[in-house]
C-alpha cells in the first residue's frame, strides 16, 4: 500500500556486483518505502536473485561501485548478522537444511537475538512455544515442524512456510521474498500469501522476486519492476505484470534499448 | 576456507603450561633393568614383575601396527623415559601433605583436590606423569566395602584381586602398545565394587603428563561384582611441548552377573599446534567383559585432544542378555589424526550392543571410525545398531568410515548406518541472516550433531565436553 508521508526504508543507487569477476548487477536504482509491496520480475539471469542476496550481505559478490542505504544505515557497513538484527530478512530461494537442529531450537534462537537486539523480552522454551504455536496457526502450519530439524527432509513447500514463518516471527522492516513461490502448489501459493498479507503494515517494506504474475493475484504489488543484464529497465503499477504475463519480456527489452539509444543519442547532440 | 571458519577453528589450547616440580625421572631407554627399576620403585611382589618380564618377551617379538589410517614417524622407544614422578614423601596421610604446587596445578584444571572443594559427588583419583598423588573420598567409600585406588596401592593392598583380573580382558600379547603398557605401567585406577553395591558417587580420574619426553603408560583395573554397578570418568590433560609424548594405556572392565559398568572419557591431551608440531600420542587399549548374564558395559568418549588417537574401547558379550554399548564424539583440527571406534564381539546368547559415533573434522585433519561387529556361532539372536556420522568443517579436512561385520550366526540381526555432511558456507550464512553470528551457529550445529552422545554424558561431564568442544571449535571463553 502506497501511504502519504512514509519513510525511506530502502535506497540503492547506482549499485554494480560481480561474481567471480562477472558483472551481474549494473547501476541498479531502487527505492522502497514503507508500506510498499515490491515486485521485481524478469527473464532467468537477469540479476533478481543476485540483488537479494547481496541485501542480505551474501560473501560471494563483491560490490563494485554503487551505495545501499536501508533506513539511513549504509549497510555495506553491516555484516549479514547485523543486517538481519537490523530488520532486514530475506526468505531464500533454497533454504538450507541444518541437520541436528531441532527447528524449536533455531526459531527460539533467532527470535531471542532479535528481541534482544531490539531491547525487547527474550521467552524462555515454553513461552516461546506457545508464542510460535501462534504464528504458526495463522499459516497453517502442523505443530511437527517443531520438533523436525531445521528444514531437513522438508518438502519444497514446507521448507517454504518455515521461511514465512521466520518472517512472521522476527517481524523484519524489509522482508525480501526471492521465489518464495516457486514450487509451490495452489494451496501452499494461497496460504503463504496470505501469511504474507498478514504480515504487511504501514511500517515495513516487502520486496517480492517472483517469475509469474500468478504471485501477484494474491498479494498485490504497488509496484512491478522488470529487470534485466543487472538493472532495473522498467517500472509499472500491479496491470505491467499482466501485460508481462501475455507478452513475455522481450518487448520491454527492446523497448529499453530503443529508449536508451534514443538518451546516447540525445547526449551525443 | 572462509576466515570466520579458520578464526573459529583455531582456538589456543589452554591446559598448556608445564608445573615447576622437581620431578625424579628415570633415564632414557627400555631394556628389562628398567623394568626391574620399575617395579622395585613400586615396591612389587614377585608376580607382578614376572608378569612384566613376560609381557615385555612378547613385546619384542612385536611389530609396531601400520593398519590404521594415521601417519607418524616412527616412535624412537628407546628416546623416551619411562617413569617419572614428582618428588614428594613416600607416603602420605593427608591431602594436606600433597605438594602446594601439584595441588595449584589440579585447581588450575579444574580438578579440586580438597575434598571440601571437590566437585560434589565424584571421587578423584589423580594421576600426575608416573604416579598418582591423590585419590578423594577413599574413606567414605572404603566403608560400603568400594575400593578406589591408585593401581600401586591396590598391588600393594589388594594383591589377590588385581592378580585375579589383572590380563583377563586386554592379555599381555594382545598388541604391541599394550604389550608395552603391561610391560611398563606405571600406575592408573583401580575400582572394586563388591556384590550388590550401587556405587552412590561417581569415580574419576583425571590424567596428566606434566614431564617432557616421558610416556604415561597407565593402567586402570574396574571390577564390577554380581548386581554392582558403578559409573567411572576418565579426563586428562598435557603441557605443550613441541615433542611427542607417548601415551600407551590400558584400561580392563570386568562385569560379572547382572553388573553395569559406564565409563566416560573426556580426552583432552595436547593436540600439537596449527603446524602439526608436537601433542600427544595417544594409543590406548580399552576393552571391557561383560562376563556375566545381563551385563552391561557402555563406553562413551569424547576424544578432542592427541595429535594423533588410535583407541577403540570394546566390549567382550560373554554372558547372556550382555549389552555393549560405544557412544564417541571424536574431534579433529589443524594436524591430528584419530583413527577411533570400537569392536562388539558377540559371544553369548541374546547379546545386544550399540555403537553411535559422531566424528567431526576441521582444518587439514583426518578422523576415521573403524569398528567391528563380529556375532560368533553360538550368539544366538544376537543384534547389533551402529550409527555412524562425519561432519567436516571447512574444505581440507578428510572422515572416513571401515565397518567391519562378521556374522557367523543367521539369528542375529545387524543394522549400520553412516552419513557424512558439512559445515558449509551456506549454513552459516543462513544463520547469520537470521541474525545468530557464526561462533553461535557452528556451536548450535556441532552440539546437534553431537547430541546422541553428549546425552549419555553424567551431567557435570555433559557440560565440560560441551565447554570443551566450545574451546575447539567455537572460539567461546571457557
Amino acid at each position: 500500500m502506497i501511504y502519504q508521508n512514509s519513510k525511506v526504508i530502502l535506497e540503492v543507487r547506482g549499485l554494480c556486483a560481480s561474481v567471480n569477476g562477472i558483472e551481474i548487477l549494473k547501476d541498479l536504482d531502487f527505492t522502497a518505502k514503507s508500506g510498499e509491496v515490491h515486485a521485481i520480475m524478469g527473464p532467468n539471469g537477469s540479476g533478481k536473485s543476485t540483488f537479494a542476496k547481496v541485501l542480505a550481505g551474501h560473501s560471494a559478490y563483491e560490490i563494485t561501485s554503487g551505495s545501499i542505504l536501508f533506513e539511513g544505515k549504509n549497510l555495506f557497513d553491516l555484516a549479514p548478522e547485523e543486517r538481519a538484527l537490523a530488520g532486514v530478512f530475506l526468505a531464500f530461494q533454497y533454504p538450507i537444511e541444518i541437520p541436528g537442529v531441532a527447528n524449536s531450537q533455531f526459531l527460539r534462537l533467532t527470535y531471542n537475538t532479535v528481541q534482544a537486539q531490539r531491547g525487547k523480552e527474550e521467552l524462555d522454551p515454553l513461552e516461546f512455544d506457545d508464542f510460535v504455536r501462534e504464528k504458526m496457526k495463522l499459516l497453517e502450519i502442523s505443530p511437527d515442524f517443531l520438533d523436525r530439524n531445521v528444514n531437513e527432509g522438508f518438502s519444497g513447500g514446507e521448507k517454504k512456510r518455515n521461511e514465512i514463518l521466520q518472517m512472521a516471527l522476527l517481524d523484519p522492516h524489509l522482508a525480501i521474498l526471492d521465489e518464495t513461490d516457486s514450487g509451490l502448489d495452489i494451496d501452499a501459493l494461497r496460504i503463504i500469501s496470505q501469511g504474507v498479507n498478514k504480515l504487511a503494515n504501514k511500517d515495513h517494506a516487502i520486496v517480492l522476486v517472483t517469475h509469474y504474475q500468478r504471485l501477484l493475484n494474491y498479494i498485490v504489488p504497488d509496484f512491478v519492476h522488470v529487470m534485466d543484464a543487472g538493472c532495473i529497465i522498467k517500472t509499472g503499477s500491479k496491470d505491467l505484470a499482466l501485460e508481462l504475463e501475455t507478452r513475455g519480456y522481450d518487448w520491454v527489452s527492446a523497448e529499453y534499448q530503443a529508449n536508451s539509444k534514443t538518451r546516447s543519442a540525445g547526449m551525443g547532440v | 576456507m572462509s576466515a570466520v571458519l579458520q578464526n573459529l577453528v583455531n582456538q589456543p589450547y589452554k591446559h598448556g603450561f608445564v608445573t615447576d616440580i622437581e620431578s625424579d625421572v628415570a633415564a632414557k631407554g627400555l631394556s628389562e633393568d628398567t623394568i626391574r627399576m620399575i617395579s622395585s620403585k613400586k615396591n612389587e611382589p614377585e608376580w607382578l614383575l614376572a608378569f612384566r618380564l613376560k609381557s615385555y618377551q612378547r613385546w619384542l617379538k612385536m611389530e609396531e601396527p601400520t593398519w590404521s589410517n594415521v601417519h607418524y614417524p616412527k616412535i624412537d622407544l628407546q628416546a623416551i623415559s619411562y617413569y617419572a614422578a614428582p618428588k614428594q614423601k613416600p607416603k602420605l596421610k593427608s591431602m594436606d601433605e600433597v605438594d602446594p604446587e601439584l595441588l595449584r596445578t589440579f585447581e588450575k584444571l579444574g580438578v579440586p583436590l580438597h575434598e571440601r572443594m571437590a566437585l560434589a559427588g565424584v571421587a578423584v583419583d589423580v594421576i600426575f606423569d608416573s604416579v598418582s598423588v591423590a585419590t578423594t573420598y577413599k574413606d567414605k567409600l572404603a566403608k560400603i566395602g568400594i575400593i578406589f585406588c591408585s593401581m600401586s596401592e591396590a598391588v600393594n593392598e589388594h594383591p589377590e584381586l588385581v592378580q585375579k583380573y589383572l590380563g583377563t580382558v586386554v592379555p599381555t600379547g594382545d598388541n604391541f602398545f599394550a604389550a608395552l603398557n603391561s610391560a611398563v605401567f606405571t600406575d592408573g585406577s583401580f575400582c572394586f565394587i563388591p556384590k550388590g553395591v550401587k556405587c552412590p558417587m561417581d569415580l574419576s580420574t583425571y590424567f596428566r603428563i606434566n614431564t617432557e619426553e616421558t610416556g604415561q603408560f597407565e593402567r586402570t583395573l574396574i571390577v564390577a561384582e554380581e548386581g554392582a554397578s558403578v559409573s567411572y570418568l576418565e579426563g586428562c590433560t598435557a603441557p605443550e611441548f613441541s615433542s611427542n609424548q607417548l601415551h600407551a594405556a590400558v584400561v580392563e572392565l570386568v562385569a560379572l552377573d547382572n553388573a553395569d559398568i559406564k565409563y566416560s572419557t573426556v580426552q583432552n591431551w595436547y593436540a600439537g599446534d596449527e603446524n602439526g608440531v608436537g601433542g600427544v600420542y595417544n594409543f590406548v587399549t580399552k576393552r571391557g567383559m561383560a562376563k556375566g548374564v545381563n551385563s552391561r558395559i557402555s563406553w562413551t568418549q569424547v576424544e578432542t585432544g592427541s595429535a594423533i588417537t588410535w583407541k577403540y574401547p570394546s566390549v567382550i558379550l560373554r554372558g547372556d542378555n550382555s549389552v555393549g554399548e560405544f557412544y564417541s564424539v571424536a574431534v579433529t583440527n589443524h594436524h591430528q589424526q584419530a583413527d577411533t571406534g570400537t569392536k562388539m564381539i558377540h559371544i553369548g546368547k541374546n547379546t545386544r550392543s550399540t555403537i553411535v559415533s559422531k566424528g567431526i573434522s576441521a582444518g587439514n585433519s583426518n578422523n576415521s571410525y573403524r569398528g567391528l561387529v563380529r556375532i560368533n556361532p553360538k550368539a544366538a539372536e544376537a543384534r547389533n545398531y551402529s550409527q555412524c556420522d562425519s561432519m567436516l568443517i571447512g574444505d581440507q579436512s578428510s572422515a572416513s568410515t571401515f565397518p567391519y561385520i562378521q556374522v557367523r550366526n543367521n539369528s542375529a540381526k545387524v543394522e549400520h548406518e553412516a552419513s557424512t555432511s558439512k559445515i558449509g558456507e551456506d549454513q552459516l550464512f543462513y544463520f547469520a541472516q537470521r541474525g545468530i553470528d557464526a561462533e553461535a551457529a557452528v556451536s548450535m550445529i556441532i552440539n546437534g550433531f553431537c547430541k546422541d552422545v553428549f546425552q549419555q554424558l553424567p551431567m557435570e561431564f555433559a557440560v565440560e565436553a560441551t565447554q570443551l568442544l566450545g574451546l575447539k571449535l567455537e572460539g567461546s571463553v571457557g
